[in-house]
């Protein structure tokens, strides 16, 4: 009684605007320095401000948790959670910038999963004979991203040419592609798959690592470093060359290390994870070697090198290619779109046809960490997917989102989950946990939004 | 059909040498039941400024998106350096050197100038987008029109109403238009903005291209065409030599939908009063 005659009385004494409002200018305000200074630095204060929730997300579950979130078995198990709805909402982001949505993720990677799953469990040893052969695993990703592009191109072409809304047709599909699941098998699960093929999904095979191992992923974190340096070095150089300003030599220097720092310190931390002891014992056995006393290091998972693949393809032909541009005008201005001269419809068919191939990445991803394909099968993906997009700072209203956002966005959610669940949080309060956090997230985006204009 | 041929009566015969850039043969435009443009017949000359003019619903906006590609014609023919052209999509209008300055402007807010200025025809290396060629032709083009625009990498969304006018007219001019088409170009501007886009149309008819101006502001029409064609409820009511009208004259078209010399002395009684 006291707490409410006391909210009344402030609501009185101070003005109609929102609580919510004045805080959020507060610390809009108090910021303010600090984003001028990212901002000579040239980087996404978004991109910031997701990393900054992010972390302060790790230290409460490792704090709550007494220091069980921040272990390195506990990170790598979460870029390997990760990954299958990271892979897709890069693609679900080109979907929602270009004003439309795709409900029928999930379902397509159930549909798409069971096909690969029958490809390689059933359909090619009853061909070939059930002796296992080495190209089984590349034939079925491959026939699985075809399926995947036509399905997506198929329901891309009815919103795009038959002027349905997209709301409709993928709530269609996602009716369709989960009932086509139980016409194939009434609903038995498909098992085992390919040796080769279950390495997609990062776990192990006998003495087979669905990961790189030390060498592997130094390899790839040293790749990354070049890769970062020779980028900063030639945009520079380019806009020199035209005369355009460029930020400070120190800030390229900091952004330079400060990316190439976590690149390597993502590496450090998979390979600070240790095999599991049994595979160790298995692996140490095949090479006549005792295992090491710190166990032999897993590396980065092949799931998480698939999604750094996905996100740099996709990144590229989001921002660099013509295919990205035009999704992005549609999403600001369709009718600006169609009076430039743009193919609108044709350029829809293919974000949506670009979505079917994702999650063909995905279900090859989910189906061979299960070693299994199950009727249920990336049942309520949609939802983490279209959250995790959105909470990376993808918009309704169209023509706003980027692809490194969205991957961000599907390690938190997923940060959430496993977070909660090492709490031992049940999962239907997880479930409200996500909710109110996506509202919340989106909420707070757009007030800052509207205010920073 | 009594006034179409008052229309083709009264338009000047153009010297025999020279070849139109632009003929509209009788075009019609129907929405649904909605006649918006009727058996329209103009034409347009290098280095000409043709004004059209007409109330809310005159059908001129709607005559121009023919010829911009934006809603080809339901009948009717567009010629274009005295051949017959087809003009079925924008992509074709801006292939016969046709560009259109929309008065909505056309643009994605959510991109910068250089993505803007380019859209629909960006510059590639190699399948990429050559960002940096298309920032450095923008600011040149843009650097034309307002040598204060500086903000090359933000969204336009960001822009001031002049400085969006300056990256939508960037783009109509980027690309060597021959004919551009103008909807009420400074509608949205301050006086200073809108003697710029004055200076402009002036500096543009001297390199020789043709302009539909289409505009309310009937002084502006004036000012800057040498023909005006007056639209009335979806036909034209006649094309005049703008040193043969006055403005009052010109406003009696628009209002009552009738040339001058058929004016009753009650109507004119009634435009005067």
């Amino acid at each position: 009684m006291a707490l409410s005659e006391s909210t009344g009385q402030a609501t009185i004494e101070g003005r109609p605007a929102s609580p919510i409002r004045r805080a959020v200018d507060r610390i809009g305000t108090a910021l303010a320095p600090i984003r001028s200074r990212f901002t000579l630095l040239g980087v996404d204060t978004r991109l910031i401000g997701m990393i900054v929730a992010l972390a302060i997300i790790w230290l409460a579950f490792n704090i709550a948790g007494h220091g069980s979130f921040i272990t390195a078995r506990n990170l790598w198990n979460l870029s390997v959670q990760s990954a299958s709805i990271a892979i897709m909402a890069t693609g679900m982001v080109l979907i929602i910038v270009s004003r439309n949505i795709d409900l029928s993720v999930g379902s397509m990677l159930g549909f798409i999963g069971y096909t690969m799953a029958m490809l390689q469990a059933i359909w090619i040893p009853q061909v070939f004979g059930a002796q296992p052969q080495p190209w089984i695993w590349i034939v079925t990703l491959l026939v699985g991203i075809g399926l995947g592009a036509l399905i997506g191109g198929f329901q891309g072409f009815i919103v795009a040419y038959g002027g349905v809304p997209s709301f409709i047709v993928t709530l269609g599909g996602l009716l369709v592609w989960r009932g086509l699941i139980f016409r194939y098998a009434q609903g038995q699960t498909i098992a085992p798959l390919d040796q080769t093929f279950q390495l997609l999904g990062g776990g192990t095979q006998g003495t087979h690592v669905g990961a790189l191992g030390d060498i592997g992923s130094w390899v790839l974190g040293a790749i990354a470093c070049v890769a970062i340096v020779a980028s900063l070095i030639f945009t520079r150089r380019r806009k020199r060359r035209y005369g355009f300003p460029t930020r400070p030599l120190w800030a390229e220097f900091v952004v330079g290390a400060v990316a190439c720092a976590v690149a390597l310190g993502a590496v450090f931390v998979a390979i600070s994870y240790p095999l599991p002891p049994n595979v160790a014992t298995a692996v140490a056995n095949e090479q006549g070697i005792p295992v090491p006393p710190g166990g032999f290091p897993t590396g980065v998972a092949i799931p998480v090198l698939v999604l750094i693949i996905v996100g740099i393809v996709v990144t590229f032909l989001a921002t660099r290619r013509q295919f990205g541009r035009y999704v992005y005008a549609i999403g600001g201005n369709p009718d600006a779109a169609a009076l430039g001269g743009i193919n609108v419809r044709w350029t829809i068919l293919k974000t949506f046809s670009l979505m079917g191939i994702l999650a063909a990445i995905s279900a090859a991803v989910s189906t061979a960490r299960l070693n299994s394909a199950v009727t249920g099968l990336g049942t309520q993906n949609e939802l983490d997917v279209i959250s995790a997009a959105v909470i990376g700072g993808t918009s309704f209203a169209g023509g706003i989102g980027t692809i490194p956002g969205a991957i961000l966005g599907a390690v938190v959610m997923q940060s959430l989950r496993s977070g909660m669940s090492l709490l031992l949080v049940d999962s239907p309060t997880q479930d409200i946990v996500v909710g109110v956090v996506l509202v919340g997230a989106v909420g707070l985006d757009t007030l800052i939004r509207r205010r920073a204009g | 059909m009594a006034m179409p041929q008052a229309a083709m009566d009264a338009t000047p015969a153009p010297a025999p040498s020279r070849t139109p850039l632009v003929e509209m043969r009788g075009i019609d435009v129907a929405f649904g039941g909605v006649k918006a443009v009727q058996g329209v017949s103009v034409d347009l000359y290098p280095g000409e400024v043709v004004g059209l003019v007409g109330g809310n619903g005159a059908g001129k906006s709607t005559l121009m998106r023919t010829l911009s590609g934006a809603r080809p014609p339901d009948h009717g023919e567009i010629w274009v350096d005295g051949k017959p052209a087809t003009i079925a999509n924008p992509r074709d209008a801006k292939a016969y050197g046709i560009e259109t300055i929309y008065q909505t402007l056309a643009l994605a807010d959510n991109l910068d100038a250089p993505a803007n200025v380019f859209l629909g025809r960006e510059i590639t290396s190699r399948g990429q987008l050559d960002d940096d060629a298309m920032e450095d032709a923008t600011r040149k083009v843009i650097g034309r029109l307002n040598p204060n625009f500086k903000n090359f990498t933000s969204p336009v969304m960001r822009l001031s109403g002049g400085q969006r006018q300056a990256v939508a007219i960037g783009r109509a001019i980027q690309f060597n238009a021959r004919i551009l088409i103008m909807d009420e170009p400074t509608a949205a501007l301050g006086p200073a903005e809108t003697a710029q886009v004055r200076d402009l149309i002036r500096q543009l008819k001297k390199e020789g291209l043709g302009i539909f101006l289409v505009s309310h502001d009937i002084h502006d029409v004036f000012d800057l065409s040498e023909r005006i064609s007056v639209m009335y409820h979806g036909r034209i009511v006649d094309t005049v030599n703008k040193d043969d009208v006055t403005t009052d004259e010109v406003l009696g078209m628009i209002i009552l939908g009738k040339p001058p010399t058929k004016l009753t002395e009650e109507e004119k009684a009634a435009l005067h009063a």
